[in-house]
């Protein structure tokens, strides 16, 4: 499939390039309606990969990539199982978008997350399963979940240890802090800066460039460079389960669905 | 190094920019959620707009609870 428009994103493969943009009211939150459609978008990798050297991922949202995981619907959906199903209910929605990241993390053309704006929890998954992030100067990053009581659970853990050193990891986690995209380039996780809204452009020229690859060797290199934590990514599955449905979780999430604010977890 | 004087003016000015109100028009201790009724988002494009201005990195919990420009340009003031 060249091209799809879905609820929540869309895509278009044109010159050897797919962009996929994000667009889903009012934050990009992954939920089960994203995530539905990033599964049609990794199942039409097989056909597109031949042809393709880039992916460039984006947001068409104002000011947002994505807030991150859909914390609203996962609260209700567990809510509404019995209490001895909820862990089955959270894990088979962590094992799908698990796949999803782990197609884009190993996908055989290079992937490129162009942000601008706020990149928190599952959205800054998404961008760490790619190969490069390019952000603008209005970009923040963070990884708010240990506030609420649980741990990433999209695959963030075992990618941030894999691109960043410790320190840099226990910092994003353990104060739950959004951090400046000078930061994040500081501690080399955003590969280059762009101006205001400049990060799409930025993008695309980079495309250009890696489209002059030889496109074996480049799949080659990518494979070599940038191993899957396979195993971590499984015990972060375990962890998140385990933490996400204690009753002090749920009573966190349920304070923070009950709040009409964006991103209550920051207030 | 700036005073605290000229970090609260910078505050204010960079804040009546960002939100296209005329200069002059914020005090320093003007409730900026009142003032220029702003959500969480807009609240942290704020802060980045802070922190690249001055170069400094302000985590979100310490300023939490911080509604005027002058406190806000004290919290900017122990960074700098």
């Amino acid at each position: 499939m060249r091209s799809f428009i879905g609820k929540t994103l869309r895509w278009e493969w044109r010159d050897s390039m797919i962009e996929l943009i994000l667009d889903h009211e009012p934050a990009n939150e992954i939920g089960t309606a994203m995530l539905a459609e990033l599964e049609k978008f990794v199942g039409a990798f097989g056909a597109l990969a031949p042809e393709t050297s880039v992916c460039i991922i984006s947001s068409a949202r104002k000011s947002v990539f994505s807030a991150g995981g859909d914390l609203r619907e996962l609260y209700h959906r567990a809510e509404a199982a019995p209490e001895r199903e909820r862990p089955a209910g959270v894990r088979e929605f962590l094992e799908r978008i698990h796949a999803v990241l782990n197609a884009i993390d190993a996908a055989p053309f290079v992937t490129i997350a162009a942000v601008h704006g706020i990149c928190f929890g599952g959205g800054f998954e998404l961008a760490l399963a790619c190969d490069l992030i390019i952000a603008d100067k209005m970009a923040r990053f963070a990884f708010p979940e240990l506030r609420l009581g649980f741990i990433p659970g999209f695959g963030g853990i075992p990618r941030l240890k894999r691109d960043l050193g410790n320190a840099a990891v226990r910092d994003l986690l353990f104060t739950g802090r959004t951090v400046n995209v000078s930061r994040m380039h500081a501690v080399g996780l955003v590969s280059q800066l762009a101006g205001e809204g400049e990060a799409p452009r930025i993008a695309r020229s980079t495309a250009a460039q890696i489209t002059k690859l030889d496109a074996a060797t480049r799949a080659a290199a990518k494979k070599f460079i940038k191993p899957i934590p396979h195993e971590e990514l499984r015990r972060e599955i375990d962890l998140f389960c385990e933490l996400f449905t204690r009753p002090a979780v749920m009573a966190a999430l349920k304070k923070f669905v009950e709040e009409s604010r964006p991103m209550p977890y920051l207030a | 190094m700036r005073t605290l004087e000229q970090t609260t003016q910078e505050v204010l000015d960079l804040a009546a920019k960002h939100f296209q109100l005329p200069a002059g028009s914020l005090s320093p201790g003007d409730d900026f959620f009142k003032k220029l009724g702003i959500d969480s988002l807009q609240t942290l494009e704020m802060l980045s707009r802070l922190e690249n201005h001055f170069g400094v990195e302000l985590p979100d919990y310490e300023v939490q609870g911080v509604s005027d420009f002058k406190t806000l340009a004290e919290r900017i003031q122990s960074r700098l």
